[in-house]
């Protein structure tokens, strides 16, 4: 196991795309957030804000990065035809499995805190200008105020869980293009299609869905207008990463490389 | 002398490009996968389009909070579009040709101070207020069914004297609102199927200021002087009822008229009608002046009083985002793939002139987009209005070219994308850098535009690839009615083709550096 692992952290740090991804990924999430701080102005009518989930906006457009990074990890493989080396030199599938899954958890929560640490100073310094300050009724955003390290760990978790989902689906398509495109929709065409349902299809979409399920750990006020819980929430973008994981697991265990 | 060796005269261009895109044909479908996937394409666009579409309901609600499937009633006019047909009117029967003449001395109008989708009981507390569309003038109609085809003269509130017909046609007369002292003379004269409107400042001088051919006048018409008064915008965005008042005198009837005594209708205010109005209006004689006070209008209908209204378009966009992501996967394949097989070199050796291939790259990728999407849209177009109306919920009537137009934008859009996703392809040569950014660049855009909310918004709908989204754009609009065509109420910022054409400037930026760079780049 100690090697398998040692031999995909080989693999990853030396395939050209890592650590531009990873940056990619960091600076993605932080610019996004600092240009929506700075687009923000708070309007005397408008509904109450959470500056929190306001400064974490980043984490939408940088899982992309961060799907793309996972598929790309085993995809890669299938496309070069290194796999069939891979196997040879492990041909215990599921330990391959564990060791790919355990560097792309490492990096990805390396990329993760980098990037939410980042939004949070981001949000920090940016969003008082927004109107977002004691002044009018929003403390600072400090790591030492519960809800906010809450939404801060939890969107590291999004992250991590994010590119497990990634991983599982793209051993299972082995395809880098359609299994990019399979993840991303499942990302972001679930909130398309609730916001054309009417009611309680609606709230359900959102409850099932990976990502609007997986973000309301982000909320710090108003969490009873949110679809669902925090911890509930990001449990079900676990049981997603799960079985896609076990997905993964079965098809590579059964199929030829 | 030998004669000198003839070098071999080149095919031309043209024929040698026909080639090129043979070749690229034959690699396509040569791919089971690339076959297979629009076709997938085309049927999940149909199958979430029928999903969504059963999705949407539109429920009228009692006051006592029973709901049922349906929608308020919206007359259809003669060209068969959804118009606004609420007014009141004091008028009488002619038969055969005759003239109505009167004079308007007095135009007044009260807006309620509650927002226009409040429950019309909480709407009666008025300030002064007249609205620019207020309408008070002579008609001549075949009957007062809502919807009818009619001609008409008016005085307005701030347009000045109009000759209007059949809701769409409107021509100015004399400028000017009336005032204590500046009354406005109108008359309608009716000969056969034509109605001739005139417009005086005396009385005795008569401008011709429009004729309309009414096709199919009967005999008998309904003739009379009516009033009414738009929902008004310019307090504030939800709009409020508005109601208008108008004093008319010398009104005389040249023809056979019955009965001598004309009576008093209020049309289309009744509460199963669409148009929010401000009571149903009444009429009552003062010396030898007719006051007559309505509310409504005569006029195109637009997203106004129908809430969350529907087009064919409606239930498209999420199977359409579907498609496209389907279709964004094939184009980035139809190059990347053959740079990761190394065929690439293979390619360029048999054609040096790259631009060629990727043009004709280009024009099959392009073409396979559109077929697909122009069979998907003309599949799930009507099926998606088919159910939403079977639902209950109101969908605005479109002509067949408006249905044309949504299915053709709908191809051309994909074909675009596709086009311009390839180029990205060709610039990054890697599927997970092309697929990612189509998605992001392509489709992203248009998600958070449907999703987010703010000012920021539209700048989506007129910046980015989610312009092309314009296309579907079919709801009615109209220059007589003041009513804010924002993204707020459902308008896109840009006019369909405009914004399939923001998109295309996209999809032309990304072919032009994806020629540049595959010139300069080794293969």
């Amino acid at each position: 196991m100690i090697t398998a692992l040692r031999a995909e952290w080989t693999k990853t740090r030396t395939t050209p795309g890592t650590a531009g991804l990873l940056i990619g990924a960091v600076v993605v999430t932080i610019a996004v957030s600092a240009g929506i701080a700075a687009a923000t102005h708070v309007s005397a009518h408008g509904g109450p804000e959470d500056p929190t989930r306001l400064a974490l906006t980043g984490v939408y457009l940088g899982q992309a990065v961060i799907a793309v990074l996972a598929v790309l990890t085993i995809s890669e493989e299938y496309g070069t035809g290194m796999i069939r080396t891979s196997l040879a030199a492990v041909p215990r599938r599921l330990t391959l499995l564990t060791a790919k899954t355990l560097t792309t958890t490492a990096l990805t929560l390396a990329a993760g805190v980098l990037a939410v640490a980042g939004c949070l100073l981001v949000g920090r310094l940016m969003l008082p200008a927004a109107g977002l300050d004691p002044a009018h009724g929003y403390p600072l955003i400090s790591p030492g105020h519960g809800p906010t390290l809450r939404a801060a760990a939890g969107s590291v978790g999004y992250l991590v869980l994010i590119a497990l989902l990634a991983l599982g689906i793209a051993t299972a398509i082995r395809d880098t293009a359609p299994s990019i495109a399979v993840v991303l929709g499942l990302l972001y065409l679930p909130p398309l299609l609730a916001q054309a349902c009417t009611g309680a299809l609606r709230r359900h979409i959102e409850q099932i869905a990976p990502m609007t399920a997986g973000l309301a750990v982000q909320a710090t006020t108003h969490l009873r207008a949110q679809p669902i819980a925090p911890g509930p929430g990001l449990a079900v973008l676990a049981a997603w990463a799960a079985a896609s994981l076990l997905l993964a697991a079965l098809v590579l265990r059964r199929r030829d490389a | 002398m030998t004669a000198t060796r003839v070098p071999p005269v080149p095919a031309p261009a043209r024929a040698r490009f026909t080639a090129v895109l043979r070749a690229e044909w034959a690699k396509f479908r040569t791919v089971r996968g690339w076959v297979v996937a629009p076709v997938i394409a085309a049927g999940l666009c149909v199958v979430f389009t029928f999903l969504v579409a059963n999705g949407i309901h539109t429920d009228i609600c009692t006051g006592a909070g029973v709901c049922t499937p349906g929608h308020a009633a919206v007359p259809t006019g003669p060209d068969g579009q959804a118009v606004a047909d609420s007014y009141y009117t004091v008028g009488t029967r002619l038969t055969g040709d005759g003239t109505i003449t009167t004079r308007v001395t007095a135009l007044t109008g009260v807006t309620s101070t509650a927002p226009g989708n409040a429950a019309p009981s909480q709407s009666r507390r008025t300030r002064p207020g007249l609205p620019a569309w207020a309408k008070a003038g002579i008609l001549v109609r075949p009957s007062t069914r809502p919807g009818s085809a009619y001609a008409a003269v008016m005085a307005t509130g701030g347009h000045g004297d109009r000759v209007q017909y059949d809701y769409r046609h409107d021509a100015p007369g004399r400028p000017g609102p009336v005032s204590t002292g500046v009354p406005h003379w109108l008359r309608l004269t009716r000969a056969s199927d034509t109605v001739t409107a005139y417009d005086s400042a005396d009385g005795r001088t008569w401008t011709r200021i429009g004729a309309a051919r009414l096709t199919g006048l009967p005999a008998t018409v309904y003739a009379g002087v009516f009033v009414t008064s738009p929902v008004s915008f310019t307090a504030s965005a939800d709009g409020s009822r508005t109601r208008a008042t108008a004093a008319f005198d010398h009104t005389t009837i040249d023809g056979h008229a019955t009965p001598a005594t004309w009576r008093g209708h209020g049309i289309g205010s009744g509460p199963q009608d669409f148009y929010p109005t401000l009571g149903a209006g009444g009429f009552h004689r003062t010396g030898e002046s007719l006051v007559v006070s309505g509310s409504g209008d005569i006029a195109p209908a637009v997203v106004q009083g129908l809430l969350g209204a529907n087009t064919v378009s409606s239930s498209l966009p999420f199977g359409l985002t579907v498609a496209l992501i389907v279709v964004i996967v094939v184009a980035t394949m139809f190059i990347t793939a053959e740079y990761r097989r190394g065929l690439i070199r293979v390619t360029f050796a048999a054609v040096p002139r790259r631009g060629h291939v990727l043009v004709a790259k280009a024009v099959v990728i392009g073409a396979v987009a559109f077929v697909t999407a122009a069979v998907a849209a003309a599949a799930a177009v009507p099926l998606g209005a088919h159910i939403l109306r079977a639902n209950g919920a109101y969908v605005f009537p479109a002509g067949v070219p408006t249905v044309l137009r949504v299915i053709a934008g709908t191809a051309l859009l994909a074909a675009v994308t596709a086009v311009a996703v390839l180029a990205v392809g060709a610039i990054t040569r890697r599927s997970a850098a092309a697929v990612a950014g189509g998605i992001v660049v392509f489709v992203l855009p248009a998600i958070i535009g449907s999703i987010g909310t703010g000012g920021a918004v539209p700048w989506l709908y007129r910046l980015t690839p989610a312009a092309g989204l314009s296309v579907l754009d079919a709801l009615p609009r109209s220059a007589q009615v003041g009513y804010p065509y924002t993204f707020a109420n459902g308008y896109y910022p840009l006019a369909p083709w405009a914004g399939l054409g923001v998109l295309a400037g996209w999809a032309a930026l990304a072919l032009g550096v994806a020629a540049v760079v595959l010139h300069r780049r080794d293969a």
